[in-house]
């Protein structure tokens, strides 16, 4: 197979195509059981409660760390493709800003993470 | 094997897209965008302001629907995040599903749970109950169903 020139593949641009590809999907389908979970409030405040409260749990608690995690990826990533469509400057510098995006990702995730764990372990 | 490298970008080739794909092409950006600000103060209100996950149940979703700000912002997340979401793995589906058949059934499956998640979502944002009769009331939000007199 010819290999066409290329900026892309095997590196960090690609890698970053697969991770957005990738919590896209995760995403999408939480946000099918989110809107349903979140109709049991027109159910009965009991059975919203009870769902609710498994989500309190130390299991569900790392699933949704981990949620975030992939909408905090997909929502900065998704501004990087933004910008390289848009700047000549930061299509140059792609795979400078899909290390600017781990660098966004890192520093929310340490003030988001243990805020979080902390409810989730240390509550009640 | 490794591609060759280039040391700069290729020049920049016009696209043609179906006016339809265009404004999806379009709309997946412009939505992106705003649904960054809508979910991060979404998650940021949710799970990191007052006791964060521990504080969500009934009575917390009261407090916050009361307020047409809360009931909006959330409507247009919900709408946003469905479209684009659908655009997404429609994206997928013409990517990775190779007969026309699958395509067909995927797409078809993708726009009706769009549908009923947008549908769904909105009626319980907007017919809401923050003091349903017969409730115990240490599952509502006291002080709010007592402002409206239900309590």
């Amino acid at each position: 197979m010819p290999s066409t020139p290329t900026l892309y593949r095997g590196h960090e641009g690609m890698w970053m195509w697969i991770v957005h590809r990738a919590t896209g999907v995760a995403v999408f389908f939480f946000l099918l059981v989110h809107v349903l979970d979140t109709a049991l409030v027109r159910v009965s405040p009991e059975a919203y409660n009870q769902v609710i409260g498994s989500y309190k749990t130390p299991l569900y608690g790392l699933v949704e760390a981990g949620l975030v995690a992939a909408i905090v990826l997909h929502a900065f990533n998704g501004l990087r493709i933004i910008a390289v469509d848009q700047w000549t400057w930061a299509l140059r510098h792609q795979k400078l800003l899909v290390w600017v995006v781990w660098g966004i990702f890192v520093v929310l995730m340490a003030g988001f993470l243990p805020r979080h764990l902390g409810n989730v372990f240390g509550g009640e | 094997m490794a591609a060759p490298e280039l040391s700069q970008p290729l020049p920049r080739t016009r696209r043609r897209l179906t006016p339809a794909l265009r404004w999806w092409w379009i709309f997946q950006r412009v939505s992106g965008v705003v649904l960054v600000a809508l979910i991060f103060t979404h998650l940021f209100y949710n799970l990191v302001l007052g006791d964060g996950v521990s504080q969500i149940d009934f009575g917390f979703v009261a407090g916050k629907w009361a307020s047409p700000v809360w009931q909006w912002w959330d409507f247009t997340m919900l709408v946003l995040a469905m479209l684009h979401g659908m655009n997404g793995m429609s994206y997928l589906i013409g990517d990775y599903a190779s007969t026309k058949r699958s395509r067909t059934t995927l797409s078809a499956l993708l726009g009706a749970a769009t549908a009923i998640i947008i549908v769904l979502g909105t009626l319980v944002i907007f017919t809401f109950d923050p003091c349903p009769s017969g409730a115990d009331p240490q599952n509502l939000n006291v002080p709010l169903c007592q402002e409206l007199g239900k309590l």
